[in-house]
């Protein structure tokens, strides 16, 4: 099997069934270790005491947000360029599960800034443009519900997606052009990290577990919108009792 | 324990972080369990007549 037939519905579908359980038990895994290096490892921290410990939830869910904004953006635009169902299928797919990385990375932000900043929030360029994130992504959900047509509104998702994918950039660089409440990075790629190597490990299992957990949802969810949008389908029709294989 | 609960008098913002993350991912994974469930039975029983 190659690539070009994995781009099928009908092909991708037993595939994603097969190793969505594999990234969802990596997940669960990694989950209980980041957990535990988060709570019984990482050390107090010597200037926020116990509260730094949202971090662990907070940068990768905050990571997630912005990347699975991206990858939506790049399969709207193979769709757009290739005209492929499969690559719609997984826009549609990823984009509650980024909605929801967003909501818990504003929701544990705002939770983590009221004990050490003095508020819940502040109108400052790094949260305002991830909450403007989180309208981009209701923005391409509700219009995927408002158009009856499928693939007008693959196009339509995938053009939205595609222009607001200029807001992620904003985010990530916000904290450096502008005089911003939300402290600048405390890891990236050219600088050593601003933290202890355990908090560091912590973060960066969780934030693989994130991964995975994404990973896997994303194909479960993928087969789902396959099955309601190829209904119909002779390949699909054979399928019949083969239910238990699928729930 | 008690003071692992009280995370240095910030409990109710570490764990109203990490139980409303927690709620959050069940709440998706219930979701789309539901919305398999629903794809197949429908895909598998009325599939046909279209």
């Amino acid at each position: 099997m190659n690539l070009y037939q994995l781009s099928s519905p009908s092909t991708f579908y037993p595939v994603a069934g097969r190793v969505a359980p594999w990234f969802a038990g990596a997940a669960a895994i990694l989950g209980v270790v980041g957990l535990w290096i988060a709570f019984a490892i990482a050390p107090t921290d010597f200037q926020q005491g116990e509260v730094y410990r949202i971090i662990f939830i907070h940068v990768p869910s905050a990571w997630m947000s912005m990347f699975v904004y991206l990858v939506m953006a790049f399969w709207g635009a193979m769709a757009l360029a290739f005209n492929t169902r499969l690559s719609s299928m997984m826009a549609q797919s990823l984009a509650p599960t980024g909605a929801l990385m967003t909501f818990i990375a504003l929701w544990t932000g705002a939770l983590w800034g009221r004990p050490t900043w003095g508020t819940y929030w502040a109108w400052d360029a790094r949260m305002t443009s991830e909450l403007i994130l989180l309208f981009l992504y209701f923005g391409v959900i509700a219009l995927r519900n408002a158009i009856d047509d499928p693939r007008r509104a693959d196009r339509a998702c995938a053009l939205l997606s595609i222009v607001g994918a200029v807001n992620v950039p904003i985010i990530y660089f916000s904290v450096k052009w502008w005089n911003t409440l939300h402290q600048g990075a405390s890891v990236s790629l050219t600088a050593a990290p601003k933290m202890a190597a355990t908090m560091l490990t912590g973060m960066l299992v969780l934030a693989l577990a994130a991964w995975f957990y994404t990973i896997a949802v994303a194909l479960w969810r993928v087969q789902a919108i396959i099955l309601e949008r190829e209904r119909g389908a002779a390949w699909i029709r054979s399928m019949r009792g083969m239910k238990a294989a699928t729930t | 324990m008690n003071e692992f609960l009280a995370m240095g008098g910030h409990g109710f913002f570490v764990w109203g972080s990490y139980g409303v993350t927690a709620a959050a991912l069940v709440i998706e994974l219930f979701l789309l369990r539901a919305r398999r469930r629903a794809a197949v039975a429908h895909a598998t029983t009325t599939g046909e007549l279209q």
